[in-house]
């Protein structure tokens, strides 16, 4: 490395873009892929580099340039609707100094991709974009150092302009033919500098998403849209629920059905296949018809949350902190808890695989295509190179779905028929009766604040079974419970601090002088579930933001100001403040049964800031609430897409509030009871808010935060919040339903 | 000559208008027994105020509600305390004179979509309640649309001869120790502030509920209201039990989903006292004790073969559109909800019910969580509805087949406004 | 036979006439754009036009549409030449996942056809049987706003100013 400067070179304005090596690249605060959810993730072997480039060192596992200069980008995440597609390419075509149009974005895919864990927890701009970021930098100057020796100068005379390198009197070289001698598979180096701020062209600015307009037009743009020669329609038997069994299903009767062409069983996993759809969709209703029973234990009765509750724990105290300070004045202590929740992609959980010559391949929507492909060797008996998982995009992704078990049940079916490809979804009731649900949580929160109106002392217990049942061994799949092969599921676990499980979110920002906060995970799992958006986040962001509302209450403090009077982190206080400001909420309507509340998280403690607003009016005969105003602002570090991390923010807190305010999966002895959209109703567009703004507080040139997941807790809280301000009633239990605030109303 | 006719108009609107009662100040809602508020509001629950007198998304009580009659269209009035929209300046004697003889307090006569001939039953400590209930709301400023009636009858003096041609002179019921204080107390709010009569009744050529058929079926909002006597559809006993179960949650499991103007109704008493429930389920259980169903339950086959036969563009047209949740095996049959064969449309002796549900849907009654359908009046035309329709009747309902399906279906849809 | 007008084209499909529209235009035509999203007629991923009227394709059998006119959204434009409705929510860029959008096109485009002012309240009832999990409504509602102004018409009430 040596012969390069370490110097800046002033160089001219214009497109003049000059080579100089720092210190060290942009660090970025690292974690395990997918925020601790995933396994088996790749180990780090080169700590040194951000980002994902830290496990995949080498540049052309993320870059190659083609002969013709055109720039194919290989990441191992997934457009999961997220938009993060686009926002990939941003960040390659400015480090590349490409145009937009000219760079290629290849995602998760086993066969060529590298392996970054799962596509979750609001990392992949900090990890992919982080490491594509450093690897597009470092190809830029490799090409330039080429061409600096081509035409004899020195590497920092020299600058890039749309895919060529310039010296200053004039000559130019392609990076298609500079390229053509430069082998990219060497190992990032730390030191190369990111292009200047001043000089990006699309970080920062709104690029038209491009997997938008085939969406809106028809073009293919799904796996449930994937169509091939001979391709065979399939449909998965199993009782109406995650728990239940069939008790005596007839497959010769299936097999018998019109349209049906094979009944594949294996073990007791069933599935039917056929040409066309509408003959499965028909044969359907005969495994309806057919006897089934619970096969685990009953569900008990009442409430589940009690239950969870009540059920033996591994309690970890993950902070202790106790600083002398003021005794408590006033004290308030409070339950707060959320039900099951359900993800309810819109469209139900589908796959396609093809197994040919001993090798099977899966086109996918789960979020992770290296650990689905290891459990499938498991399953399967199969080398895990000979397997192959892409991913295409599914239906909204939220969480750990139907995905990957849909895509071991289409894997199965078409080991049956070599050769032909095999298409298999869920039906809506299998989607609703079987996807692992968010975890049901309880929070037992008690504070106080001292004679100056500041938190004294705070604790915070929280209740929780694993966020993450995701598969890494063939026991994890629903399939593989059923093939008869003695598969059992991995142990459930905590995920470990700082990202956090049940726990994600549970220490708050704020200054506490003397604090215990507690995990209390419950291994036991009475009910499937896993990952849901923001994991604990969403429970714990509104435990501690509503107790703060309480605090500020007897405190007799504004909401706002009493969260400003415990923050130190300036962002945390640019983004409170620059919301407050631009939401007015100095200058509330005050109107009866109209009121305003607050929420505010940092995601995980280390993504976005995030500060949520609501105003509702609430109608008191009915309890039924009316959002008026949802604002947010957002500091997401050094912003890519400001128009994709608005469409993020916003989508979550349209999200949040249908949790918050309207969701709940119920049970009986035997079964959830929600099968479809009429027994888990979500948010309709007759309860979407009225208006709603998204404020972004950029930071270029500082490090890519998630944001992905950053405003569920935040809306959450500023939803019971507002409720409480505007009728004078805390709910802490959620979901906050029109029911819920009319019977409290009617108890004052 | 028409001189003579406007000096008899004159007279009979002199004749015809009552006094009005003075305007008071609106009473502090802090004067009224807190006690007395919460009855009356579970009272508004049974009366099913709330439906006439707000519009989806506005304010509660305070109107707008179009209310769709034969002569044309009324708007349910304000009846929040406002003092200039509402009945904020009405004394309890002008409400109570307003629930009992139909007349605003003013002096003029409110139109008998509002069912004073039953509320007029209403106890005075009951009326005083609901009184207290409704003075204690938020007052809403907020004039309901005008009302949009045939000649003569926008003109409010004719109500007078309505009233003397149409409205019953009952006096209170006499007690029956004998059937239970619950009977007692369902009678009571069934006969009077529950006015169930008021749809489930037939009604005569000016509209007025016909007492002497009380309960033999009625018409409401364009669906059928099903009888409560002894001539009940229904196919499976209506047991206090069942009726409780359906009240209170817009659901029997042996029977179906309520719908159309029912829905409404169950969304309230869901909300009532269970109680008040109870005692309407055991009253109305009594009215029909003597249906066929509470003689012996029929077995119900399916035709299924039969109907297809008679029916294949029905049969087709329900294997696409309808098998997707009806036809056993379907999941909500696996889920546990009613199948269309214990339901009353399709036992009925018309197909109204069955056809409105098809055009309309169905939201869900009571929880958010509860039945729901799409509507298909975008969806099938109405030849392919009265197809539909006749296959179900064929192959799960009971009685002759239905005639003229097709013009059922073009006036549900007239009467539908679609 | 069901002979029918899909995207102004003459079809005679072939088949059960019971079989859902859904599944002729995804299988037998590879028109991508109506979604299956639930199969019961609650969620709306399935909507297309039929004689201009929103309806949803999962509970519509082929004997319903004999001598009907069918347009789903493929008909309205293409990603290169987007319709105007298409091209309010390219503009808003109203979509995450996307996956219940084409729907939720089909019914703007519906509205916008039978009542070219709309009230918001209107507006949002007219969409209120489609559902969105990603929870992109505020900027569906945008789109709709802005193709009412784009297509000569405009919201009498927008809850947001229209871009």
């Amino acid at each position: 490395m040596s012969g390069i400067a370490r110097r800046d070179v002033l160089g001219g304005g214009g497109l003049v873009v000059l080579f100089a090596l720092a210190g060290t690249g942009i660090a970025q605060e690292g974690g395990t892929s997918g925020g601790g959810e995933g396994t088996g993730a790749p180990p780090e072997v080169a700590p040194g580099l951000p980002g994902s480039l830290a496990e995949f060192p080498h540049l052309d596992a993320w870059i190659r340039i083609a002969p013709d200069g055109a720039a194919t980008v290989f990441t191992g995440k997934a457009e999961l609707g997220q938009g993060i597609g686009t926002a990939l390419l941003q960040i390659a075509a400015d480090e590349l100094d490409l145009p937009l149009e000219r760079v290629k974005l290849i995602t998760a895919d086993t066969g060529r991709t590298p392996d970054e864990g799962i596509t979750s927890g609001s990392q992949s701009l900090q990890n992919s974009g982080t490491a594509i970021a450093n690897a597009a930098a470092n190809v830029r100057y490799l090409l330039a150092e080429r061409a600096a020796r081509l035409f004899g100068v020195a590497v920092d005379t020299l600058s890039t302009v749309n895919g060529f390198v310039r010296a200053r009197d004039g000559r130019q070289a392609s990076y298609g033919e500079l390229a053509a001698s430069l082998s990219l598979h060497v190992e990032a180096r730390p030191d190369v500098r990111r292009k200047r701020v001043a000089a990006r062209d699309h970080i920062g600015r709104d690029r038209p998403r491009r997997d938008i307009p085939p969406k809106l037009t028809g073009a293919a743009a799904y796996v449930h849209d994937m169509t091939m020669p001979g391709m065979l329609h399939a449909r998965v038997i199993r009782g109406p629920a995650e728990g239940t069994r069939l008790t005596a299903p007839d497959f010769d009767a299936i097999a018998r059905l019109p349209g049906i062409e094979r009944v594949v069983r294996v073990g007791d996993f069933a599935a039917m296949l056929g040409p066309r759809e509408w003959p499965l969709v028909q044969a359907m209703l005969a495994v309806g018809r057919m006897p089934w029973t619970r096969s685990e234990a009953p569900l008990p009765q009442g409430d589940l949350r009690d239950m969870i509750r009540a059920l033996s724990t591994e309690p970890d105290v993950i902070l202790m902190r106790d600083t002398v300070t003021l005794p408590s004045v006033r004290r308030v202590t409070a339950r707060y808890d959320r039900p099951y929740l359900m993800h309810g992609a819109i469209g139900p959980s589908c796959a396609v695989a093809l197994w040919q010559d001993g090798e099977l391949t899966v086109w996918t929507h789960s979020q992770g295509v290296y650990p689905l492909r290891n459990a499938l060797a498991e399953l399967l008996d199969l080398p895990p190179e000979r397997i192959r998982c892409i991913h295409r995009e599914g239906a909204g992704c939220y969480g750990h779905n139907g995905a990957d078990d849909v895509a071991t049940d289409a894997a199965l079916a078409a080991r049956a028929v070599p050769g032909r490809p095999v298409k298999l979804m869920w039906t809506r009731e299998q989607e609703h009766g079987w996807e692992p649900l968010g975890p049901a949580m309880v929070t037992e929160l008690s504070a106080g604040v001292d004679a100056n109106g500041r938190i004294a002392e705070w604790t915070h217990a929280v209740w929780s079974n694993t966020h993450s049942t995701r598969p890494s061994q063939a026991g994890d799949l629903l399939a593989g419970l059923e093939v008869g092969r003695g598969f059992a599921p991995s142990p459930p676990r905590a995920i470990p601090q700082p990202n956090g499980g049940g726990d994600r979110n549970a220490i708050p920002l704020y200054t506490l002088p003397r604090a215990t906060i507690t995990s209390m995970f419950v291994p036991q799992m009475p009910v499937r579930v896993s990952a849901l958006r923001g994991l604990g986040a969403h429970m714990n962001v509104f435990a501690i933001e509503s107790m703060i509302d309480e605090l500020a209450a007897v405190a007799k403090s504004d909401p706002v100001e009493f969260r400003l009077r415990h923050l130190e982190d300036p962002r945390a206080i640019e983004v409170i403040r620059t919301l407050a400001d631009r939401f007015g909420w100095a200058r509330p309507k005050r109107e009866r049964w109209r009121g305003q509340g607050f929420g505010f998280a940092r995601y995980k403690n280390s993504g976005a800031y995030c500060a949520v607003a609501i105003e509702v009016r609430i109608e008191p005969e009915t309890g039924a609430t009316t959002v008026l105003r949802a604002d947010a602002a957002v500091d997401a570090g050094e912003t890519v897409s400001p128009d994709g991390l608005r469409n993020q923010i916003e989508g979550g807190i349209v999200q949040s509030i249908s949790w918050t305010a309207h969701e709940e999966v119920r049970f009986d002895a035997a079964r959830r009871t929600a099968f479809d959209w009429s027994s888990y109703p979500i948010l309709r567009f007759d309860a979407v808010p009225l208006q709603m703004a998204v404020h972004v507080v950029d930071r270029p040139g500082q490090p890519f935060l998630g944001a992905g997941e950053a405003s569920q807790g935040p809306a959450a809280a500023a939803f019971a919040n507002a409720i409480a301000r505007a009728t004078g009633q805390r709910l802490r239990s959620m979901p906050l339903t029109a029911e819920r605030v009319r019977l409290a109303l009617a108890a004052r | 000559m028409a001189l003579a006719l406007v000096a008899v108009l004159a007279i009979f609107a002199l004749w015809a208008r009552a006094p009005t009662i003075a305007a008071i100040e609106r009473p502090d809602p802090a004067s009224f027994d807190r006690s007395e508020v919460v009855r009356g509001a579970a009272l508004a629950r049974i009366g099913n105020c709330a439906s006439c007198h707000s519009v989806a998304g506005g304010r509660v009580y305070a109107g707008g509600t179009p209310i769709e009659t034969p002569f044309g269209t009324i708007f349910g009035s304000n009846i929040t305390p406002d003092p200039e929209t509402g009945i904020g300046a009405w004394s309890y004697e002008a409400f109570a004179r307003s629930m009992r003889e139909g007349v605003g307090r003013d002096g003029s006569h409110l139109y008998p979509a509002f069912p004073y001939d039953r509320l007029r039953h209403t106890s005075d400590a009951d009326l005083r309640a609901l009184y207290a209930f409704l003075m204690t709301r938020d007052a809403v400023r907020a004039e309901p649309p005008a009302n949009a009636l045939i000649p003569p009858l926008g003109w409010r003096p004719v109500l007078a001869g309505w009233k003397l041609l149409a409205l019953p002179r009952t006096g209170p019921q006499a007690p029956q120790p004998q059937l239970g204080a619950l009977w007692e107390r369902g009678r009571y709010l069934g006969e009077g502030l529950a006015h169930c009569a008021s749809c489930h009744s037939p009604r005569g050529l000016l509209q007025q509920e016909v007492r002497e058929q009380a309960y033999a079926g009625g018409w409401s909002d364009g669906w059928y209201a099903p009888p409560l006597d002894a001539s009940s559809p229904a196919v499976r006993e209506w047991t206090a039990e069942r009726l409780y179960a359906y009240l209170r949650t817009g659901l029997s499991t042996a029977h179906a989903a309520a719908a159309g103007p029912m829905g409404p109704v169950t969304h309230n008493l869901a909300r009532a006292p269970e109680r008040d429930v109870r005692a309407l389920a055991t009253y109305y259980a009594w009215t029909m004790r003597e249906a066929r169903a509470a003689r012996s339950e029929p077995v119900l086959p399916d035709r299924g073969a039969v109907a297809a036969r008679a029916h294949p563009a029905g049969a087709a047209l329900f294997r696409g559109a309808c098998a997707a949740c009806h036809e056993p095996g379907a999941p909500m049959m696996v889920a546990g909800r009613p199948d269309l064969r214990l339901g009353s449309p399709l036992h009925q002796d018309n197909p109204r019910d069955t056809v409105q549900i098809i055009l309309q849907g169905l939201e869900p009654p009571v929880e958010p969580n509860g039945p729901y359908m799409p509507a298909y009046a975008d969806t099938l035309t109405d030849t392919q509805i009265a197809a539909v329709t006749a296959y179900m009747r064929a192959r799960w309902g009971s009685g002759p087949e239905w005639g003229d399906l097709e013009k059922a279906v073009a006036d549900a849809r007239a009467e539908s406004g679609e | 036979m069901i002979e029918l007008t899909i995207n102004g084209t003459r079809r005679r499909i072939e088949g059960d006439p019971a079989e859902p529209l859904l599944y002729v235009l995804r299988d037998n035509l590879r028109l991508h754009a109506a979604k299956f999203g639930c199969g019961l007629g609650q969620c709306g991923s399935c909507t297309v036009l039929v004689d201009g009227k929103p309806v949803q394709s999962c509970i519509t059998p082929m004997a319903a549409l004999a001598g009907r006119e069918v347009m789903t959204v493929e008909g309205l434009g293409s990603a290169n030449s987007p319709g105007s409705v298409q091209q309010a929510f390219i503009d808003e860029q109203a979509a995450q996942c996307g996956y219940c959008i084409p729907g939720m096109i089909a019914r703007a485009e519906a509205l916008l056809r039978a009542d070219p002012r709309p009230s918001e309240a209107a507006m949002r009832a007219a969409m209120r049987p489609s559902l969105c999990r990603c929870g992109t409504h505020m900027r569906i509602l945008r789109a709709v706003r802005r193709a009412a102004v784009a297509m000569g018409g405009g919201i009498v009430d927008p809850a947001e100013p229209v871009s």
